[in-house]
């Protein structure tokens, strides 16, 4: 299975995303120019992170309209796996590709820590693996982190259980305190309907290997590949 | 065709939290501004462009709000002033 990882002019985690697919799972992957037309073959696409165009106008406004994109709006439409992490969650809301929006955290400062996130949803090629409530630690960093919806659209995006994971405590319970950056619901990752499109402010490619403070992003990745080969 | 600058304000949707309009509020309170009551941190942009008239000056920066330069979810626009240059 091929991954394709977007690189964008200030993107920070690409070559993170690339070591989850080749040196995690064992797959191949490319890095994808965001100037390109051709996605080269990739079954899954990576919207990493980092800080496309510099955050210009707003996180990921000027990065949906790159040339890629349009070619990776297609691939999802066909039903084809991507995940937007943190910057890449901005990105792929400010295309539409997910509900939403993400605004400057409610404290005001940039977040560099570990959080624990609960999984609300196992029916997305993202959490395939994952059983529901299970609870994974990750870190963020992001200062532009905070989920945002109209009334009407956290409605629906409550509704029909396209959140995916929400900011919780110890205990598995979606506190205030444990919503470091003030999201609505302390939402930290949705879906769109179909599932295979995942978006999320944590970076499950930085929690790979215990050595690292954590494995839990792995059945991430793991559940993307299972959902494809099944 | 004639020339236009276009200004337009973009703000945090009213009834969103705005955290760093509520910073600078307080910023302001400490320094003695107690008359201040809400602050709300936006851009303003300034956009030079050609159209037949003001009006359709006008209706293309709306358009372009619409579809880049503010983010429906969050923001409101408005066109603060259309002068001819």
């Amino acid at each position: 299975m091929k991954f394709g990882i977007v690189s964008f002019p200030g993107s920070n985690c690409d070559d993170d995303a690339v070591f989850a697919a080749t040196e995690t799972l064992g797959q191949p992957a490319v890095k994808l120019w965001h100037k390109s037309h051709d996605l080269q073959g990739s079954d899954v696409i990576i919207l990493p992170g980092g800080f496309s165009y510099g955050d210009y106008l707003r996180a990921g406004a000027i990065a949906r309209f790159s040339p890629i994109m349009r070619e990776v709006a297609a691939h999802a439409e066909r039903g084809g796996p991507v995940i937007g992490i943190c910057n890449g969650f901005q990105i792929a809301c400010e295309a539409g590709l997910l509900p939403g929006a993400l605004m400057r955290n409610a404290g005001l400062q940039f977040l560099s820590m570990p959080v624990t996130i609960r999984v609300e949803h196992t029916g997305t090629h993202w959490t395939s693996q994952c059983h529901e409530g299970q609870r994974l630690t990750m870190p963020i960093a992001h200062g532009e982190g905070r989920y945002t919806v109209d009334a009407a659209t956290l409605e629906r995006v409550e509704g029909e259980g396209l959140v995916v994971f929400r900011y919780v405590d110890a205990n598995g319970e979606p506190t205030e305190e444990a919503n470091v950056n003030g999201s609505l619901d302390n939402i930290a990752g949705v879906r769109n309907a179909a599932g295979n499109v995942v978006g999320l402010m944590p970076h499950p490619e930085r929690a790979l290997d215990p050595l690292l403070g954590s494995a839990d992003g792995r059945v991430l990745f793991e559940s993307v590949l299972a959902t494809v080969h099944a | 065709m004639k020339s236009f600058r276009v200004s337009v304000h973009i703000v945090p949707r009213k009834g969103l939290l705005d955290p760093q309009g509520k910073a600078v509020a307080d910023a302001l309170h400490t320094l003695g501004f107690q008359a201040v009551g809400d602050v709300h941190v936006g851009r303003h942009l300034r956009i030079d462009t050609t159209a037949t008239d003001a009006a359709a000056a006008e209706a293309s920066v709306r358009e372009m709000c619409a579809r880049l330069l503010a983010n429906p979810v969050t923001e409101d626009f408005e066109i603060a002033g259309v002068t001819a240059t």
